[in-house]
């Protein structure tokens, strides 16, 4: 087991330093950078000469492979750089503005299982056959549509129709309702479709007939027999959704006038502010790493078929 | 027949009857046809007693067992015709009200003891849960009653077992578990169905065993669903043989199996491998081998330097003309032999030669063409082939990838091989989904002769499938030999289709070779107390020619 966790922390660290090397090079391969968007701007009047003194400040003039070394070197000490837009150290920017941005998309991934549940349980229980096709084919059409939109209609529905939530001077609750909604529910979809079809597949194995000839009921089926066993691809896939959650955040935060680490992304991406969106880049591929990690290591706990060492050879 | 039957049963004490069906019709409602596939069935079961519903796949047989418990498929409809349970007139009643009985007075074995335990439940926690179920409670007091009836059912270590997931436990031990959860309740009759199917030959005696012990000790009727005249001969008081629906024939069982009534009972008598007569096949006179295999051995790495030896110096040899036979139960390593003789698994030691040629030596290229010589026919015909390619795709397939022939060349040759392997060639267009087990099983076939192989690897080739149309695949794979001298090896957990098909035979246990020889000496004086065994476990011992004191020599 600790050899299995040492070579997956390996991984991970693999992984990590691919994502910052690509999301580097890219950074770089774009045309302008940072420092030129912010001080060739006419109105602060500096000489080329100028510039190029800021830029050896900056480090910004050595050959990209030693800024690459660098930059990894600080990374790997705690040191993310400055934000050349904000003149801030990028690792405040992100202490003020993570805990937002997780208090969001927690909330949107609790919300978001909540209701992937709910759906499913109830296009398995459901009394009637065609009710519960009707409830299992909806998640279909909610993974369709894009976060930005459902935002949009919310706002519009229950802030201007409605009048259920101000959209000035909302209490902590309200400000957090509607971009919550917006962030699981296209969430919540796949993970519903994932969930329903699972159940569906263990439903027709040969064991559920023996526990109904035991006299069980259908909650009692679903509950105690189905639900551990169609859980697993939920939470491959919900580990997989995890980059969704954070893309949403950006999206939602956007929309909904947020303060947050992805208003931070989205003025870093329109400012070419290099150092913020490496440390961006490498935190969002940390999470990712790690949320993956632990539903690795959840799986044979919930499946114990899975702690087999050996697969039996033919 | 059927009015003869009913005036018997109606002479028999009415409140003695446990299950009394009458008049059953039952069918299927598939986009809003309604298909009937129980036509009128009548029967009953008294206390303590077994009655057996024989019949092939599609006769209705665990149709009509699955309304007795109420689990019909969602679209399946009690049309007309009475259930009653104890005199209760169940047919109508919902899933509510059956739960009021199921476990309690009707309970179930399954056919498939692998996949019918919740793979991520302890299987104590899955027998308790009947106990549970009746509403009793108390954590401790459960689990003593759930290792009583472990023990009674004759698993070992029971207190063990309890905490154990199925994975853990073998298919005997699992079936073993399933049967403690269908008594647990004391019912009143218990459906057993095919409830040995997916057993070997010597765990089925046990459990077979067990379910007549435990019978006898608390008079709990079984309705026994199978399709094996076998386990009939051996089992049943009385037996009922349905066909498309409708009752054939129904009696006691020693009148049935004896004095058979109805076409369709003596057919399945003659096709039934475990009762019919047959001579030993008299092998061709002998030629050069065209494969050997010499002291093959294959180990599988199991991590941590440690492995496991699943083949364990084996040799034989087959000429053409000839059928080897590999027997074993299940982890005896006949799988594993076979293919390394095709060259999916390379041997660990030993050779193992085809036409003269060391296969393990072969490059890749090489290896590819053997496959020429030596074709594979997998056990289920269901799964070996490509549902989306049409019959002609799938028989033409080999040939894309080793003949160079021209599209007219092929289709000539898929249609003589089509018409070799007993097909007509209205099928060409056909979907594997379209077709019957046998005839898929014939494709299976047909795909692997039309490359004009010399050896044919058969791996359960005929286990899949019902005795009449196994009996069929087996005389045309006879048939086939005799006119392309061919050579099979035929891997097989059944001997009784041993002794029907082959010349000489392989009996492998762990790994190990226990006998070798021809099939008239290894049936007639087996060497080995394994062998002995495996020849007593063949069902329908009572009349089977393996058992039955000889007429002749």
């Amino acid at each position: 087991m600790s050899n299995y966790l040492l070579s997956r922390i390996g991984q991970a660290a693999i992984v990590l330093l691919l994502a910052f090397a690509a999301s580097f090079l890219l950074l770089q391969a774009l045309p302008g950078d940072a420092i030129l968007i912010k001080y060739q701007n006419p109105e602060m009047g500096l000489t080329p000469e100028q510039i190029a003194e800021i830029r050896v400040l900056y480090g910004a003039d050595a050959p990209i492979w030693v800024q690459f070394g660098n930059t990894v070197w600080n990374f790997v000490q705690g040191s993310f750089g400055y934000s050349v837009q904000a003149g801030v150290p990028v690792r405040d920017l992100i202490a003020v503005n993570l805990p937002a941005t997780l208090r969001l998309s927690s909330l949107g991934l609790v919300a978001a299982i909540a209701l992937a549940l709910l759906v499913a349980f109830a296009a398995t229980l459901a009394p009637l056959r065609w009710l519960r096709s009707l409830i299992a084919s909806a998640p279909s059409l909610l993974a369709a549509l894009p976060v930005f939109w459902i935002g949009i209609v919310l706002i519009q529905i229950f802030s201007f129709r409605l009048r259920l939530v101000p959209v000035i001077n909302p209490n902590e609750f309200q400000q957090l309702v509607l971009p919550v909604a917006t962030l699981a529910i296209p969430i919540a979809a796949p993970l519903a479709q994932v969930f329903i079809r699972s159940l569906d597949e263990i439903e027709a194995q040969p064991f559920i007939a023996v526990v109904r000839a035991k006299g069980a009921s259908r909650a009692w089926i679903l509950f105690r027999h189905m639900l551990r066993n169609a859980i697993l691809p939920v939470l491959t896939i919900a580990g997989v959704l995890f980059g969704d959650l954070l893309a949403g955040a950006v999206v939602t935060e956007t929309v909904f006038g947020l303060n947050g680490l992805g208003r931070v992304t989205e003025q870093a991406v329109s400012n070419q502010d290099t150092a913020v969106l490496q440390a961006i880049v490498v935190l969002a591929a940390l999470g990712f790493v790690f949320v993956n990690l632990l539903v690795d290591l959840a799986a044979p706990l919930i499946d114990p078929r899975l702690n087999r060492k050996i697969g039996a050879a033919a | 027949m059927t009015v003869t039957t009913l005036a018997r049963d109606s002479a028999e004490v009415l409140a003695d009857r446990i299950l009394d069906i009458e008049d059953l019709s039952i069918a299927y409602r598939e986009s809003g046809q309604a298909r009937r596939v129980v036509h009128g069935v009548s029967f009953s079961v008294a206390a303590g007693e077994v009655v057996a519903l024989v019949g092939e796949s599609g006769s209705g047989k665990t149709t009509t067992a699955q309304a007795v418990i109420g689990l019909l498929a969602e679209n399946g409809e009690v049309e007309a015709g009475s259930i009653r349970i104890g005199g209760v007139e169940v047919s109508s009643w919902n899933d509510r009200r059956f739960n009021a009985i199921r476990g309690k007075v009707v309970s179930l074995i399954p056919q498939d003891p692998g996949a019918s335990l919740n793979p991520v439940m302890t299987v104590g926690k899955q027998v308790g849960e009947v106990f549970r179920l009746a509403g009793q409670r108390g954590e401790a007091h459960i689990r003593e009653l759930v290792i009583s009836l472990f023990e009674r059912v004759g698993l070992s270590d029971p207190a063990l077992r309890y905490d154990q997931y199925p994975h853990e436990l073998s298919g005997g031990m699992k079936q073993r578990v399933l049967i403690a959860s269908a008594i647990a309740l004391r019912p009143r009759l218990i459906i057993a169905d095919e409830p040995t199917s997916a057993l070997d030959v010597t765990v089925q005696r046990r459990i077979l065993d067990l379910i007549d012990d435990l019978r006898r000790e608390t008079g709990t009727a079984v309705l026994l669903v199978t399709h094996d005249l076998g386990v009939v001969a051996d089992r049943a008081d009385r037996v009922i043989v349905l066909r498309h629906g409708r009752i054939q024939e129904t009696g006691k069982t020693t009148d049935v199996l004896e004095k058979p009534t109805s076409d369709y009972t003596r057919q399945l008598l003659a096709d039934a491998p475990a009762l019919a007569e047959s001579a030993y096949r008299e092998a061709p006179s002998a030629t050069d081998p065209v494969l050997s295999v010499e002291n093959l051995i294959k180990d599988f790495a199991l991590g941590r330097g440690q492995s496991f030896r699943a083949v364990d110096d084996v040799s034989f040899s087959v000429s053409a003309g000839t059928t080897h036979a590999i027997v074993g139960e299940s982890g005896s390593g006949k799988t594993t032999t076979i293919r390394t003789l095709v060259g999916f698994e390379t041997p660990t030691g030993g050779e193992v030669r085809v036409l003269g040629q060391a296969i393990d030596k072969l490059r890749p290229d090489a290896l590819r063409q053997l496959r020429k010589t030596i074709q594979l026919v997998h056990q289920n015909p269901f799964s070996s082939l490509d549902p989306l390619m049409s019959v002609e795709k799938i028989i033409e397939e080999p040939l894309l990838n080793f003949e160079r022939l021209s599209g007219a060349e092929r289709h000539v040759r898929v249609r003589e091989t089509l018409d070799r392997v007993g097909l007509h060639a209205d099928l060409l267009q056909r979907r594997p989904r379209a077709l019957s087990g046998g005839q898929r099983q014939r494709v299976a076939i047909a795909r692997a002769l039309v490359l004009e192989p010399r050896i044919l690897v058969l791996d359960e080739a005929v286990s899949a499938l019902d005795v009449t149309v196994q009996a069929q695949i087996l005389r045309l794979l006879v048939d086939l030999q005799e006119r392309l001298g061919l050579a099979y090896v035929f891997v097989t957990h059944d001997l009784a289709v041993v002794r029907q098909i082959a010349h000489r035979v392989t009996v492998m246990q762990a790994g190990k070779a226990v006998e070798t020889g021809a099939v008239r000496d290894v049936f007639d004086n087996p060497v080995s107390p394994y062998t002995r065994d495996l020849i007593a476990a063949i069902p329908g011992g009572k009349r089977s020619p393996f058992t039955r004191p000889r007429r002749r020599r």
